[in-house]
């Protein structure tokens, strides 16, 4: 039971994580390396407001959250766009400018152990036998809620379709002049949302450290490698999968093998099925 | 005359998602006869030549190459056994010159396995080989970079691509669109004589008027489905063709 | 009207022409003039060990040859075979460690640790990235960013090959001459034989995988068997780079895996120009220095080179080596009229 209840937890922790990286590259075609760099900026940025500004902890939140999606949203108009369409150059320029960002707070000193955030909800409560913190229920709560807002939002709102549009099919949605420019910025905004939203809700677990930036991409993509870019099931999937093997490990042969787990996972995907659980990329000859 | 048939198309269909881009498709050709294939854009002409080079794998029916299966087999091992493809947009290797492209060809394993290792100089058969199909020799036009090359000249290296292989089929995918006609009257001599080297052809076209001066049977595809095959002369007068093409209106049936 | 005795006159004038292809040869004039940017790069290389004189700045020299090695391999498989490898850090580890261990525990000795280590890690490196070859080239970037991070992590919680703590006291060379002239007619034997490989009609069938795959494809070419060979030559010279590093410093640890050694030669290819072999080598040896002299205002260093690098990636820059070429091929000189 222990093992389900926080294997459901660790399941939506990934999932949230993969998801920002997840829509950016389903929509814009760019594998957003700074992901986890927005993550911990959100979390930094709220302890900021909170302990520097002195604004309560869900003013805090909302800011943060507003400014990493604005900061997302403008990496993308002004410095991504320019490297559109070039894979190595927007990784590496992605990559840079989130090491940039990660490196940026190491310098600042913030690598000691004083920087958290507080829970939610204080406390925690058993269920059929497993005790469990309210925070990890909320993670699951907020998993559902967002999971259910991002369905509601890419199947009923206009942008929403127009996102969803330009992931199926980028020259059909380009003909029914919705611009991928503006879907990109949009999609950047997003998952930088969502990178924020996953922070505050998951980092009240533990610490923030800038190790943690490198430890939410490497997840992030390591979900996505497994269950497949560019499938959204597939990424659910991929998170399940991982999160359920790396509560089973950490069950049966201790806390250091979730990352063992994560390399073999990624290799016996590559080996099996190298596009994903659910991915859809062809094969290089069927893209004539 | 070789009456044999070098290639059987056998009931080939593929879709991709609800759209069938193939639907049940039969074609025999002859050897070393040029083989037609025409029909409205949209009707599977280029996925039925996809599927025959092995670069889209079809849902069910199969492809027999000289009495051998070989449906299913990757498109490099389909170019190996001898049937080439030019590309309907030509795919050169622009930061390369012209004669360089050839070299790529002239590396394959096929080449290497026909001549038995000695390849001699790469350069100089493609310098023989671009000769042959229209780039002078003595100028400075093969050593320039693809990507300074007209359409028509691109054309004719696609073409080349396809000669250096020493092919038994060579499949042209649209190879006179966005050419002059006097450019395509240029082209044609070639094209008989690689007829007259034994080559199978089949031509993907639109220019009606060119490939039935060429072709010694044509099938008509529409939808993805064979409406005809016949010789040049009969197809013109086919009601079924002239219907695909201009669109009379249906009766009931 | 005054009389106008001098004009300006470019120097590669009667001979531009003649450079390429065969022709070059006809004269001595053209054979200088193509050779002495190549003499003046390699007895500069040659010599330049010689010219400095503390010990930290050759030791700085001969991290500039490794990094530029690393920085070869991605030039190579990015620009001519358009495979974009982000892995260098695979490479350096990989190399790295098998180095170590086969020098702390099998006791071998430096000189068959180090070419052991070269082919092997070379094969290693290539099996785990073969599955990314056939499938778009993203997933390639992106799994061999990752494996280099992943082992690392793997490495500290398994706590094998030396843990967090890695593999101290392994041999160093006998002095630093020897390290110097090592690595140095090393790095330019690396720069030439691949500058040769792409002329050549093998370098030419991987320079078309990178232009079109699939008219290579359909010229009875098995794309993925060629991919693999490149993975293969990139990752013997990035293993051997990690090797020689590891008996540069006498231990190996997870730094070996740290993503400085992935990101630094992309930085040196594009400050030294991509798609010429030379300008990474050049793009280190500027790179290496400034990255040294940075290392006093610690993570800035990184945040530094970081957004030079996304600046360069950006905005698109030509880099040195191309633009020097230009203005060789340009330099004017009087000549009387």
């Amino acid at each position: 039971m222990n093992i389900i209840l926080f294997g459901i937890v660790n399941s939506v922790v990934l999932a949230l994580l993969a998801s920002g990286f997840a829509l950016v590259y389903g929509v814009s075609r760019l594998a957003n390396f700074a992901h986890g760099a927005l993550y911990i900026l959100t979390g930094f940025a709220t302890w900021l407001f909170m302990n520097r500004i002195g604004l309560n902890y869900l003013l805090s939140i909302i800011f943060s959250i507003l400014i990493v999606t604005i900061i997302g949203g403008m990496i993308y108009r002004l410095l991504l766009i320019r490297v559109k369409g070039l894979p190595a150059s927007e990784i590496i320029a992605s990559l840079a400018i989130g090491i940039a960002i990660m490196e940026i707070f190491r310098w600042r000193g913030f690598i000691s152990e004083a920087y958290m955030l507080p829970p939610f909800i204080k406390g925690s409560l058993s269920i059929m036998g497993v005790v469990i913190d309210w925070q990890r229920i909320i993670i699951i709560i907020a998993g559902l809620i967002l999971m259910l807002s991002l369905w509601l939002f890419t199947h009923y709102t206009k942008v929403g379709l127009s996102l969803r549009a330009i992931a199926q099919d980028r020259r059909a949605s380009m003909m029914a002049g919705i611009e991928p420019d503006k879907a990109s910025v949009i999609a950047l905004a997003l998952g930088s949302a969502l990178a924020g939203i996953s922070a505050v809700v998951i980092l009240p677990l533990g610490n923030i450290t800038v190790e943690t930036g490198y430890s939410v991409l490497i997840n992030a993509v390591a979900v996505c490698i497994i269950g497949g870019l560019g499938s959204w099931m597939g990424v659910l999937g991929g998170a399940f999968l991982l999160g359920f093997a790396q509560i089973l490990s950490t069950a049966f042969l201790g806390p250091n093998w979730q990352m063992v787990i994560v390399l073999l996972f990624i290799i016996i995907t590559l080996i099996l099925k190298p596009s994903g659980l659910l991915g859809k990329q062809k094969r290089l000859e069927e893209r004539v | 005359m070789n009456k044999e048939i070098i290639l059987r198309v056998n009931n080939v269909s593929k879709s991709f998602g609800g759209v069938k881009a193939v639907n049940c498709v039969n074609l025999e050709v002859s050897e070393g006869k040029i083989f037609g294939i025409i029909g409205p854009n949209g009707s599977g002409k280029t996925t039925l030549v996809n599927i025959i080079t092995g670069f889209i794998k079809p849902d069910s029916g199969s492809i027999l190459f000289e009495g051998e299966n070989i449906t299913g087999l990757p498109p490099y091992k389909i170019a190996g056994i001898g049937i080439v493809r030019t590309f309907q947009i030509p795919k050169p290797y622009y930061s390369l010159s012209a004669m360089k492209n050839l070299v790529v060809p002239l590396y394959s394993t096929r080449i290497l396995n026909l001549v038995e290792g000695k390849t001699g100089d790469r350069d100089t058969v493609a310098l023989d080989i671009l000769e042959e199909i229209g780039f002078e020799r003595d100028s400075n036009t093969p050593y320039k970079p693809a990507s300074s090359f007209s359409e028509g000249y691109l054309k004719r290296l696609e073409l080349a691509r396809c000669i250096a292989l020493k092919p038994k089929i060579i499949i042209m995918d649209e190879l006179f669109s966005g050419l002059s006609v006097s450019e395509i009257t240029s082209l044609i001599p070639i094209i008989e004589k690689l007829q007259m080297n034994g080559i199978t052809i089949i031509m993907i076209e639109h220019r009606i008027k060119e490939l039935f001066r060429l072709a010694d049977r044509v099938m008509v595809l529409n939808f993805g489905e064979r409406i005809a095959e016949d010789t040049p002369d009969e197809i013109i007068k086919n009601e079924l063709v002239k219907r695909a093409y201009i669109g009379v209106a249906e009766d009931a049936t | 009207m005054t009389e106008i005795t001098r004009r300006k006159e470019r120097i590669d004038r009667k001979i531009k022409v003649l450079t390429e292809d065969i022709y070059a040869i006809s004269s001595l004039r053209t054979i200088v003039y193509i050779l002495l940017p190549r003499f003046v790069f390699i007895i500069g290389m040659l010599i330049l060990p010689l010219m400095i004189s503390s010990m930290a700045w050759q030791k700085i020299l001969i991290i500039s040859c490794i990094f530029s090695l690393l920085a070869i391999s991605y030039d190579f498989l990015a620009n001519f075979v358009g495979i974009v490898c982000l892995g260098g850090a695979l490479f350096i580890g990989v190399g790295g460690y098998i180095s170590g261990l086969l020098n702390s525990v099998l006791k071998l000795p430096l000189y068959f640790s180090i070419p052991i280590a070269t082919i092997f890690g070379g094969i290693i490196c290539t099996l785990f990235l073969i599955p990314c070859l056939p499938i778009r080239g993203i997933y390639f970037a992106i799994v061999s960013l990752m494996y280099p991070l992943l082992f690392s992590r793997v490495i500290q919680a398994l706590e094998i090959f030396g843990g967090t703590d890695g593999l101290p006291g392994l041999d160093t060379f006998p002095n630093i001459w020897f390290e110097l002239y090592i690595i140095v007619p090393i790095t330019l034997i690396v720069t030439f034989s691949l500058r040769r490989l792409v002329n050549e009609d093998f370098g030419i069938v991987l320079r078309a995988i990178r232009d079109n795959e699939q008219a290579v494809i359909a010229s009875n070419i098995n794309v993925n068997r060629y991919k693999t060979s490149s993975v293969f030559i990139a990752s013997i010279i990035g293993c051997f780079a990690g090797a020689y590093l590891a008996h540069l410093y006498g231990w190996v640890g997870l730094s070996l895996f740290a993503l400085d050694f992935s990101i630094f030669p992309i930085a040196a290819t594009v400050i030294g120009g991509g798609g010429t072999l030379v300008g990474p080598v050049i793009g280190s040896i500027i790179l290496a220095p400034l990255s040294e002299m940075l290392r006093a205002f610690g993570p800035l260093r990184v945040v530094f080179y970081s957004l030079i690098l996304a600046g360069l990636v950006i905005y698109k820059t030509e880099g040195l080596v191309p633009f020097l070429e230009r203005k060789y091929h340009k330099t004017e000189r009087w000549v009387d009229v």
